[in-house]
């Protein structure tokens, strides 16, 4: 077993016609082949480079992560002397995948990194976060690196991005007891020393994943005085100059290979990253633009394993004189977590694409200037990045819990039990849908561009590409009432309609894009995901049809009751 | 800084681990092509055991040489996509059929064609054969010291090698003059994986492959007329319960038990 070659839907997602573009920007047009040995002369050389590290991760995660997984979760991270010590697994898993060259992904060669596309990346990380969901916190947060590449100065890059590919590990330090959610609340101080040529961070963060980390991003309070997210710049901490200690680790739920941690900040020597002030509403919104795709990704992972821990049960399972994956109510759950599995893919990986066509049309514009239609292109795709991203990341994460509820609901009595895999990752999806923006926040980043068309303008836009079906007949039939819902709500002119109407408006846009992405891979790959679709259609249309019937009755008034359900009085 | 030339001994293997009912043909060989064909495991620890010598002492080299059908140069790329600079493949009619001792006479003759060596190093033993003999054939064949059953190379200079080596009931440390032949068992550290850069980079590595003539052999000596060793018969041994005998720890059932190995020549 290897989980990228028993998955051929991930494969073929990496055979994207988008693709050829998406790696010779990427490669700057093959410029460095010439430099070094590893860098592919060509496109049909640089997809073979992938296949070949993605078999590599696959192998990685068969041999090492995977069969580490159940310790890890049953030992977790220890605490001692305000530093971190990796349960055994963890530190092996790391171990190994920094033998296996997969430090610096993403980054520039000359900085010893791999230079591969964040399409790649998302494939790695998904085929990890299916071996341990863990694993792919602590491993996938390298990808923090990326924003020291865009953001920092020549100097930082020469130092990060270095230790980075030479296997330092990374985190985001932002949530403090009091900024969650609402990070413009950040209240950890940052104060110039002049004297030293650097700054100072004080104060408390909380919730950071993988808090030991060597190199920490960290968001603070550059400007005194402000209480908003102008006054906040983003800094960077090298573990090996102190001042950072770890209090405690959480007693959380689940992931318990990757470190929760409380952070004490004692005068820690910091450096500023890119300007101040532009540290939450600039920098800060890049970083969790590629946090976000890194939760869809362990989401997309976390919901293939526990599908196929489901399959394997219910094939073995005998009730009643025959194997239990013959009941419709049983073999009709699987094929929905199945289709949840796909249209999540067919997003996350249209998603990453996008990603990685305006990514490396920006790491191009540093070198020379963007022809008109570069610009053009640069825009689009990072337009719809942004667009595609929190339905990505809400949609996933809601389907990893639920796939993984309905495994367990496979199972059975035995699901219940901590004998099987499925309880592991019934716990690990849980924080998905909080993480790097809970739903209810993604719903608010995505309804200005459900309110705005976008959504439904990109379905209509691929639709038209795509040959008549009665599958895409019925996507038709979706986004129209998709519109008719939006402008229901817009036409009622009252933000809290908006707002209250937003997961349902939200949801019903996401599955019209799922759908016809859904649509558009299997004409691209026929035979592979046609069942999935079909399944997929009939339940996005049992989704959107309910919404439906429900926001079109809507009015000011229907809050009411919801309001009134409180059992006290907010007025 | 010390620089040393190592050469690994690598054996391509059917992977005797996944035997199902076919893994034998109806005259007692194995059918190779029901069973994947893999690194021989323990050839993958000796490898690790080279690597980690190379990634102490940058500018040593590490050189892959196996034997076997065209297909077996995969057991070269697999050594340099883990770390190892090249490697050879002994492929020739010739070679077929070789018993150990065929074998390790074909090895020693291109390990000398190679130059200089300081370290050969191989697994235990193949898990096709479990026979142990080409390790300390070669070394012979050489005119080379030997250790054999190593878990891990402990200290190396310009003169001498320092290894732990695993004995009955524990684990010794001992010291040879280089050259010198190893042969490393199972327990020691797995082989690292391998390497995305080396993935890509190295991919279009020729594996240069020498014939009976290139390493300059007799071909009296090789393969099949150069094997003493002919398999009559292999047959599939299941023990039953009720052809065990029990023996008590007392001095009158340990003479007994040594009586019967002695007298089916299992012992003396």
């Amino acid at each position: 077993m290897n989980n990228y070659k028993d998955t051929p839907e991930l494969k073929a997602r990496m055979n994207s016609p988008l693709m050829e573009r998406i790696v010779e920007l990427k490669e700057n047009f093959y410029t460095e082949a010439e430099k070094y040995d590893y860098a592919p002369a060509g496109f049909a050389d640089a997809m073979d480079n992938f296949d070949r590290v993605l078999e590599l991760t696959g192998s990685v995660c068969d041999e090492v992560i995977a069969p580490n997984a159940e310790a890890v979760d049953r030992e977790g991270s220890h605490c001692s002397g305000g530093r971190v010590q990796y349960s055994a697994g963890t530190a092996r898993n790391l171990k190994v995948m920094h033998q296996a060259g997969m430090s610096g992904f993403g980054l520039p060669r000359q900085y010893g990194g791999l230079n591969m596309p964040v399409t790649v990346f998302s494939a790695v990380c998904e085929m990890i976060s299916r071996a341990d969901a863990s694993f792919q916190n602590v491993w996938g947060l390298q990808s923090c690196a990326d924003t020291i590449n865009e953001f920092g100065s020549p100097e930082q890059r020469e130092k990060y991005l270095r230790m980075a590919s030479e296997g330092a590990t990374m985190s985001m330090d932002l949530t403090e007891p009091d900024a969650g959610s609402d990070l413009q609340s950040v209240m950890l101080k940052a104060t110039e020393d002049p004297e030293n040529g650097c700054w100072r961070l004080n104060g408390v963060k909380r919730f950071i994943t993988n808090g030991d980390s060597d190199i920490h991003l960290v968001l603070a309070r550059s400007e005194e005085g402000t209480s908003d997210g102008r006054g906040l710049s983003l800094f960077i901490y090298d573990k090996r100059d102190g001042g950072v200690n770890v209090r405690r680790i959480e007693d959380t739920m689940g992931i318990h290979g990757s470190p929760t941690c409380e952070l004490v900040f004692n005068n820690a020597k910091a450096e500023l990253c890119g300007e101040r002030r532009l540290g939450l509403i600039k920098y800060v919104m890049s970083l969790m633009n590629g946090a976000r795709l890194g939760i869809a990704t362990q989401s997309v992972g976390i919901q293939d394993a526990a599908w196929r821990e489901a399959v394997e049960y219910a094939a073995e399972r005998r009730q009643f004189g025959r194997p239990i994956d013959t009941f419709p109510a049983v073999y009709q759950m699987l094929a929905v977590m199945k289709a949840k599995i796909e249209a999540s893919r067919s997003l996350l990986y249209e998603t990453s694409r996008y990603v990685d066509i305006y990514k490396s049309l920006d790491a191009i514009a540093k070198t020379r200037t963007l022809t008109a239609e570069e610009r053009q292109e640069s825009r689009r795709y990072s337009r719809l990045a942004d667009a595609l991203t929190p339905i990505a990341k809400g949609m996933t994460s809601e389907f990893a819990n639920q796939n993984t509820y309905d495994s367990i609901q496979i199972h059975g009595g035995s699901g219940f039990m901590r004998d099987y895999a499925c309880e592991r990752l019934y716990r690990d999806a849980r924080i998905t849908s909080i993480y790097e923006g809970t739903t209810q926040l993604q719903v608010v980043a995505a309804l200005r561009y459900v309110t705005g068309g976008v959504y439904s303008r990109f379905v209509k836009d691929m639709l038209v590409t795509l040959p008549d079906s009665a599958a895409r007949q019925a996507i038709s039939d979706m986004v129209a009432r998709l519109d008719e819902m939006t402008a229901h709500v817009t036409d009622q002119k009252e933000t809290e309609v908006n707002d209250f109407c937003g997961r349902r408006l939200m949801e019903s846009a996401a599955y019209c894009v799922m759908c016809t992405l859904l649509l558009r891979d299997s004409v691209e790959t026929p035979g592979l995901f046609d069942k999935s679709l079909k399944v997929f259609l009939d339940y996005s249309r049992s989704q959107v049809d309910g919404h439906y019937s429900v926001v079109m009755t809507w009015t000011a008034q229907s809050m009411d009751y919801y309001r009134q359900s409180l059992p006290y009085s907010r007025v | 800084m010390d620089k040393f030339n190592i050469i690994v001994l690598a054996k391509q293997v059917p992977d005797t681990r996944q035997v199902g009912k076919d893994a034998m043909n109806a005259d007692g060989t194995i059918n190779r092509a029901a069973l994947p064909a893999v690194f021989n495991p323990e050839d993958l620890n000796a490898l690790e055991q080279a690597l980690a010598i190379k990634d102490r002492f940058p500018g040593s080299t590490v050189t892959m040489l196996t034997m076997g059908p065209e297909r077996a140069k995969e057991i070269v790329m697999e050594g340099v996509y883990r770390g190892a600079d090249g490697g050879y493949l002994l492929t020739d009619r010739l070679f077929a059929g070789a018993d150990t001792l065929a074998t390790s006479y074909a090895l020693s003759t291109a390990i000398r064609k190679t130059g200089k060596y300081d370290i050969i190093i191989g697994g235990r033993q193949a898990i096709d054969g479990d026979t142990a003999q080409v390790g300390p054939q070669v070394a012979e064949k050489l005119g080379l010291n030997q250790i054999t059953y190593i878990e891990e190379v402990l200290d190396i200079d310009s003169k001498s090698v320092t290894v732990k080596r695993v004995i009955t009931g524990g684990v010794e440390t001992v010291k040879a003059p280089l050259p010198c032949v190893l042969t490393v068992n199972g327990s020691a550290a797995p082989c690292r994986p391998r390497n995305a850069k080396l993935l890509m980079g190295r991919k279009n590595y020729e594996v240069p492959a020498w014939t009976v003539a290139d390493v300059n052999a007799d071909p009296v000596k090789c393969g099949l007329s150069g094997s003493p060793t002919k398999v009559k018969k292999i047959e599939n041994i299941v023990f039953q319960a009720k052809e065990s005998k029990r023996y008590g720890a007392g001095d009158a059932d340990i003479a007994a038990l040594i009586e019967e190995l002695a007298v089916n020549h299992i012992i003396g």
